[in-house]
């Protein structure tokens, strides 16, 4: 078991989320940064679904009680394991009065932490990701307990993983969305040549940006959207959707982010600076 | 049978977007929700298909690589979809308290409209409203048919939390809000039934069903609310 000394400021339990139930309006959910988790439950050699931390921008402090090996991947959040300083991407045999925290952010935003098998946690349409509307809870708070089987093995040989970090790319690969070709000429232009940040509006369902962009486009009928949708608001804001949003939305939907560039944009900071380039 | 344009679009790396021409009809969602079966039915492997008012989106469970043939298999499947494939539709009868303690913005709706409570209360509940689809929030269902005369705008600024069970209007439509959520319609009432879709509860109501209100007591309300069994809404077979 691990306890939840303290919470940070906004760490939650996912796994590969709910594919299946977007027909009732059930959002997707999953890991923001679903290369970073992948990556960690392979590093722990756990089974591609197994539930993880997702620790957003200042980590929470925690004591564990049960023997396991821990591993920490994405962002780096100088993680420290009895205030000993731990590396990234590496497994770590913990044990019983152990205390994992965290310090200053040095690069990403996300960081996921898995132990040998996963947490262990209720299922809710099959997944243990929480999700506003979904599940009781959305976030880890003081005292808060998280299970999972013991496990005293003896740390073997590591695997030396090349691919350590979704690379820092400020290019954001993009397809074109439904209503692209609705925009005049001008508009798609500037999409695609000029830089753009994130707003300090961002969370788990969508990033909003600061740049804004003319629109004459009317609103659509609603109609579906997915994770890495980009929408156009009257007002000319640029919302892009991330993995707990909605299932449906009546804001035009100009690009649609390449899957391995949702990753990236969840890595990325308030005020971070980005190209759009299109795939086609 | 109807023949509608019907545009395909790569959405992305495994789906594709199908668009009808804009319109808020039965007869489309009747052609949407059959081409929905019916690639339910002959196309694998699929992670899903969402349903909308005018549009499907189909999400394969593998990356496309040939848009093209994916595309000509769901024309093969459009043309060749049949009515055996429609399922059964009901109209549930779902109990709403329009009492003043639920009823919190109806006086924006008298205001507006000058029509008296009970008016509003009447053309809200003598209507069957058709179910589109759900989306916004688990469970939150898109209804059509709201009478014109109970048509009011959105409130400007959201409220910070609407109950769960406010049954609200916000512009053409109607709907219930299955929990507590920020929001921007206006509540007239609240419906004691569970729709919530925390514990993996997932709504009998589908799409081309219809929504019937009828109106309870606040003695009712809060006996329906507290009771331990879930209510059993009542439902009729719809013979189209």
């Amino acid at each position: 078991m691990i306890k939840v000394l303290k919470s940070g400021l906004f760490s939650n339990l996912q796994d590969t989320g709910r594919a299946g139930v977007q027909s009732y309006g059930v959002p997707i959910s999953g890991p923001m940064d679903k290369f970073s988790f992948d990556l960690l439950n392979k590093i722990l050699n756990n089974s591609p679904n197994s539930s993880a931390l997702e620790i957003t921008m200042t980590g929470p402090l925690l004591e564990f009680y049960k023997n396991t090996h821990i591993c920490i991947t994405g962002a780096d959040i100088s993680p420290k394991l009895n205030n000993i300083r731990i590396e990234n991407n590496k497994i770590i045999k913990v044990k019983p009065n152990d205390r994992l925290s965290f310090g200053t952010l040095v690069n990403g935003l996300r960081a996921y932490l898995g132990v040998l098998g996963g947490f262990k946690s209720n299922l809710t349409y099959n997944s243990s990701s929480m999700c506003f509307g979904v599940t009781k809870h959305v976030r880890l708070v003081k005292n808060d307990t998280l299970d999972y089987q013991e496990h005293d093995l003896p740390l073997k040989e590591q695997f030396k993983f090349d691919l350590i970090v979704n690379k820092d790319s400020d290019h954001l690969k993009v397809y074109k969305g439904p209503e692209y070709d609705l925009l005049n000429d001008r508009s798609k232009k500037m999409l695609l040549s000029n830089a753009f940040s994130l707003s300090n509006t961002f969370n788990r369902m969508a990033i909003q940006l600061n740049e804004k962009l003319y629109n004459q486009i009317n609103p659509i009928i609603t109609s579906p959207v997915l994770p890495g949708t980009i929408q156009l608001t009257p007002n000319g804001t640029l919302i892009v959707l991330m993995r707990d949003c909605q299932t449906t939305g009546g804001y035009p939907r100009i690009l649609q982010l390449d899957e391995r560039s949702i990753n990236t944009i969840s890595q990325y900071k308030k005020d971070s600076s980005f190209y759009f380039s299109s795939i086609i | 049978m109807s023949h509608f344009k019907i545009n395909y679009f790569q959405y992305s790396s495994n789906s594709i977007l199908i668009s009808w021409p804009n319109s808020i009809d039965k007869y489309t969602l009747k052609d949407v929700l059959l081409f929905k079966y019916s690639i339910e039915k002959k196309i694998k492997p699929l992670v899903e298909v969402i349903s909308a008012y005018c549009s499907l989106l189909v999400i394969y469970d593998f990356t496309i690589d040939n848009i093209y043939s994916c595309i000509s298999a769901l024309k093969v499947c459009y043309n060749k979809k049949n009515n055996f494939l429609l399922k059964k539709n009901y109209v549930w009868k779902i109990p709403v308290c329009y009492e003043d303690q639920f009823a919190i913005d109806i006086n924006l709706i008298m205001n507006y409209s000058k029509l008296s409570k009970n008016e509003i209360i009447n053309t809200h509940k003598n209507n069957d409203y058709l179910v589109y689809f759900m989306g916004f929030i688990p469970n939150f269902m898109y209804l059509g048919g709201l009478d014109k005369k109970i048509h009011f705008k959105r409130k400007s600024i959201p409220s910070q939390k609407v109950a769960k069970g406010s049954v609200a209007i916000g512009g053409s439509q109607t709907g219930i809000y299955p929990l507590d959520s920020p929001g921007g319609w206006n509540v007239i009432g609240n419906s004691p039934i569970k729709l919530a879709g925390i514990d993996n509860w997932r709504i009998p109501i589908s799409p081309g069903d219809y929504i019937r209100f009828f109106s309870i007591d606040s003695k009712e309300h809060k006996k329906i609310l507290n009771s331990n069994i879930d209510y059993c809404i009542e439902r009729e077979v719809i013979d189209d």
